[in-house]
């Protein structure tokens, strides 16, 4: 029998904490040396805002085991929230700032709160549709209020997050990530994960599962929501139709390449699948037929014969992050 | 007080009356059968105790506390655990995390002290980790709790199921077929077992199972169900000699 | 008011009969093969195309151009089918969705390469009179909509119930293991079920086409999305429900953009499909699964 190895969570922390250090030096580092064009300079506050949306996602749709697709919407709403903000508020950039991811946030959670008691009745691809309508809904209202200025959408917002900010980007980012890792294993995230495996046995060992998928969506929603105000005040313009359902399959696509319930795999796959259009740009037209087929390709091999005798894992993430046992215990 | 006292408890669905007038009274320490042919209604009773179903009549009293029309979680914390025919374990999680995941009504902290692991966590996490290995210890399952539950044989994990219903500190446990599947060995393991469990974390027993060898040999009263009825009660030896138990087995 | 009303009505009947043709095509395929086929929208989008090249570049009449598209969409469902669904029909369901999902920006971006951007205009190849009854005016092309769709309906619930195939593709759809086990070609019936479902959508893309007279490389996904939505609305898996769904949702929509708001008329229709679903969780006409303890 394999000796037990036993579980040190501080320094496991201790090593996802360097691991954290070591890229921000090696961002500053490629920075400050002037290696990064303006282009590339230009990815990094998109990266960190992809990396969030997709480890908030994971939580849905990799943890609670519900697919959604309507993470835009949530993102939306931080976006839209934080960006009224510092528009109409005249205070320093932190205070401005600060306001805005809260309120972004919390707004957003609220949302998730709404949209999570839906899923209390249904699940599989009839939840996926009603999380899609969401979406639909949250962006067409956004179309037609008049505080969000309809489908021209907001100016002029403030560029609070834009490339110089990158440190404060990076440590909020930092932060959701561990935040949801945190959650993750613990005994909320354990009884996340349980229904995601069998809602009816977490229902027996006396788990109110309706309060967890609720919960889950509210602390997704939320993480995507602080996601939505770095963009908004990234790219100082809003448009409803920036976040459709297309923009929600973008997410979801991180996701899934990086390895369902893999937070490690969901931020390499938001760093690669960020900068890979920009990698291809040169390409033109031919970028976008690129990246369909790399997807397919990838979809394909992941699930082929051929992956199964290389590896004894089947996603990016798994590449990197946990290891799988697959050996069976012997009788 | 008894500890679980079932008054004429029944479910329809639809026409069908599922279950029908089903009486039980367990006291503490007991350990109870109920056996019936297939398709009787024994795991109907079973999520009607545990509030699956919600029974269409009659009254289920826990130590005390009434339980139908509660959901199943309130239930699980009023003291009742509970197997399953078909094994409903947490697949993808580990042997340990599967039994950790039960402890979640028995240590506590809250979501702020898990996102900025407070000491309060990580007390209660290693009091958890101490708990559940205390009892895969019982079935011999402590060796291998960093296993996924799913790369489990299929004994252990029937074994790991017990461990987990246990791990919710029941009152009373049911067991539905825990031997099912098992070779005699392991069986006759699973009997020492659950006479271990009974006598040392205090708790009833109320199992389904098929394994006459099983329910003659543990079991000290036995209720028989058919057609959703009790026809039979009592002392084991009397009952499967008893000849309206042999004609709903065996037919006239 | 009341004329209003009536060509709403009719303006809705012939919008939702499209959507229920689309539907017809996500509804079946999930049926059969448990997944969501999200490029089925781009195959109108192809549809549509083809027509434009049989028509405007090959100068095809008519008849043999609508042919030719047909033909066209039924290959490419199928090699799609074959090349990227295939070797997943035992992958997790979520890895076949992202699938699709590439599938559908493959299209896309294909036809933005070949096609170009700016879109392109379309004349009908529709030439019907409208016709006046009691005041409402019914457009030419509605009329065809109506009666094309009405045609396709009969012939697929005829085949899907009476012939030999269509037992089969229900039998698969029932238990793909049981259907194996007692002699049908699984892959066979796949395979003609994405075929049949291409085929309703080029039917729906001529017929969406000739309405909107204009091209470009996304105009499936719209259409593509709410079929979607209209088949879920009836019961994902359902064909009768998918023919009810698309021709709610259509009513739905025209109504709501004649007499509520335009810009509003897009969360009307979801916050319909939300409430159908949460009165009843599988939609008008589908079954409703319960697990066994």
């Amino acid at each position: 029998m394999e000796n037990l190895k036993k579980k040190f969570a501080g320094k496991k922390a201790l090593t996802n904490l360097l691991f954290i250090v070591i890229s921000y030096a090696i961002i500053t580092f490629l920075l400050k040396g002037g290696i990064l064009n303006r282009q590339y300079t230009s990815l990094l506050v998109p990266i960190a805002v992809n990396i969030i949306l997709a480890v908030s996602l994971n939580l849905i749709t990799g943890f609670l085991g519900e697919l959604s697709l309507g993470h835009a919407g949530f993102m939306s709403i931080g976006a839209y929230v934080g960006a009224l903000i510092t528009i109409n508020m005249d205070a320093p950039e932190v205070v401005e700032l600060a306001i805005a991811l809260i309120a972004g946030g919390a707004v957003a959670a609220f949302f998730g709160f709404i949209i999570g008691m839906p899923v209390l009745r249904l699940n599989g691809d009839y939840l996926a549709i009603v999380t899609l309508g969401f979406g639909e809904i949250i962006k067409s209202i956004l179309i037609s209020l008049e505080i969000t200025n309809g489908a021209k959408g907001l100016q002029k917002i403030p560029l609070y997050t834009n490339y110089k900010s990158y440190t404060l980007v990076f440590i909020l980012m930092a932060i959701s990530v561990i935040a949801i890792t945190n959650i993750v294993n613990s005994r909320h995230g354990r009884a996340i994960c349980s229904i995601r495996d069998n809602s009816i046995a977490t229902e027996s060992i006396g788990i109110n599962v309706s309060r967890f998928k609720v919960m889950a969506f509210v602390i997704s929603a939320f993480f995507a929501g602080i996601a939505g105000v770095l963009y908004a005040h990234n790219v100082g313009i809003l448009k409803p139709t920036t976040f459709d359902y297309n923009k929600s399959i973008e997410i979801l696509v991180i996701v899934v390449l990086g390895g369902m319930g893999s937070i490690r795999g969901s931020i390499i796959a938001a760093v690669i699948l960020t900068a890979l259009p920009e990698l291809l740009r040169g390409a033109d037209d031919f970028r976008m037929l690129l990246y369909a087929v790399v997807l397919i390709i990838i979809m394909l091999f992941n699930h082929s014969k051929i992956k199964e005798g290389l590896y004894n894992n089947n996603t990016i993430g798994k590449l990197f992050g946990k290891k799988t046992d697959k050996k069976k215990v012997g009788e | 007080m008894a500890l679980l006292e079932v008054n004429n408890l029944g479910i329809s669905f639809g026409g069908l009356r599922a279950v029908d007038n089903f009486n039980i009274t367990i006291e503490k320490g007991d350990l109870y059968g109920l056996i019936g042919p297939n398709g009787a209604g024994k795991t109907t009773v079973f999520n009607l105790l545990t509030g699956v179903y919600v029974p269409t009549d009659g009254s289920i009293v826990l130590d005390g506390v009434k339980l139908n029309g509660k959901p199943a979680h309130d239930i699980c914390k009023c003291g009742m655990a509970r197997t399953f025919q078909n094994i409903r374990l947490f697949d993808k999680m580990s042997v340990l995390d599967n039994v950790k995941t039960a402890l979640h009504n028995q240590v506590k902290y809250s979501l702020l002290s898990s996102i900025i692991r407070t000491p309060a966590y990580f007390n209660a996490e290693r009091n958890m980790d101490k708990k559940a290995i205390e009892i895969l210890k019982v079935f011999g399952l402590d060796r291998i709790c960093e296993y996924k539950a799913s790369n489990l044989p299929y004994g252990m994990q029937r074994k790991l199921e017990i461990a987990r219903a246990l791990a919710t500190n029941p009152k009373l446990l049911l067991l539905d077929e825990p031997a099912a599947g098992m070779n005699p060995t392991e069986t006759q393991e699973l009997m020492d077992m659950i006479r271990f469990i009974r006598d040392n974390f205090d708790i009833a027993v109320l199992l389904i199972e098929h394994d006459m060898n099983l329910v003659l040999g543990i079991c000290e009263q036995l209720k028989v169900l058919d057609y959703g009825r009790i026809i039979a009660e009592g002392d084991p030896v009397k009952v499967v000699n008893d000849p309206r138990v042999i004609t709903a087995y065996l037919g006239e | 008011m009341l004329t209003n009303i009536l060509e709403q009505l009719i303006n809705g009947l012939r919008t939702g009969s499209i959507y229920a043709l689309i539907a017809l095509g996500y509804t079946m395929v999930y049926g059969i093969a448990k997944m969501i086929n999200f490029a089925h929208g781009d195959i109108i989008m192809v549809g549509a195309y083809a027509l434009y090249v049989a028509v405007a570049l090959l100068h095809l009449p008519a008849i043999p151009a609508v042919i030719f598209t047909c033909v066209v969409c039924a290959v490419l469902g199928v090699i799609i089918e074959r090349i990227a669904y295939k070797p997943l029909r035992n992958a997790p369901r979520l890895a076949v969705l992202i699938t699709a999902i590439g599938v559908s920006y493959f299209l896309q971006s294909a036809s933005l390469i070949i096609f170009k951007a700016t879109p392109i205009p379309f004349q009908s190849i529709i030439n019907v009179d409208s016709i006046n009854i009691g005041g409402v005016t019914i457009s030419g092309i509605t009329i065809v909509t109506l009666v094309v769709t009405t045609i396709s309906m009969i012939i697929l619930t005829f085949f899907i119930n009476k012939t030999k195939a269509g037992s089969a593709m229900r039998a698969v759809s029932e238990d793909m293991g049981a259907a194996q086990l007692v002699g049908i070609n699984v892959n066979k019936t796949i395979t003609m079920t994405f075929a049949i479902g291409s085929f309703l959508a080029a039917v729906a893309g001529i017929l969406y086409i000739c309405q909107y007279q204009s091209l470009k490389p996304t105009m499936g996904a719209l259409p593509g999305i709410k079929a979607f939505v209209a088949a879920v609305l009836g019961g994902i898996g359902s064909i009768p429900g998918a023919m009810l769904g698309g021709i709610v949702l259509g009513i739905i929509e025209s109504f709501s953009k004649a007499f509520i708001s335009t810009e509003l008329s897009d969360a009307i229709v979801f916050s319909v499909l939300v409430i159908v679903l949460l009165v009843r969780p599988s939609g008008f006409l589908g079954k409703k699964k319960s697990e066994k303890v």
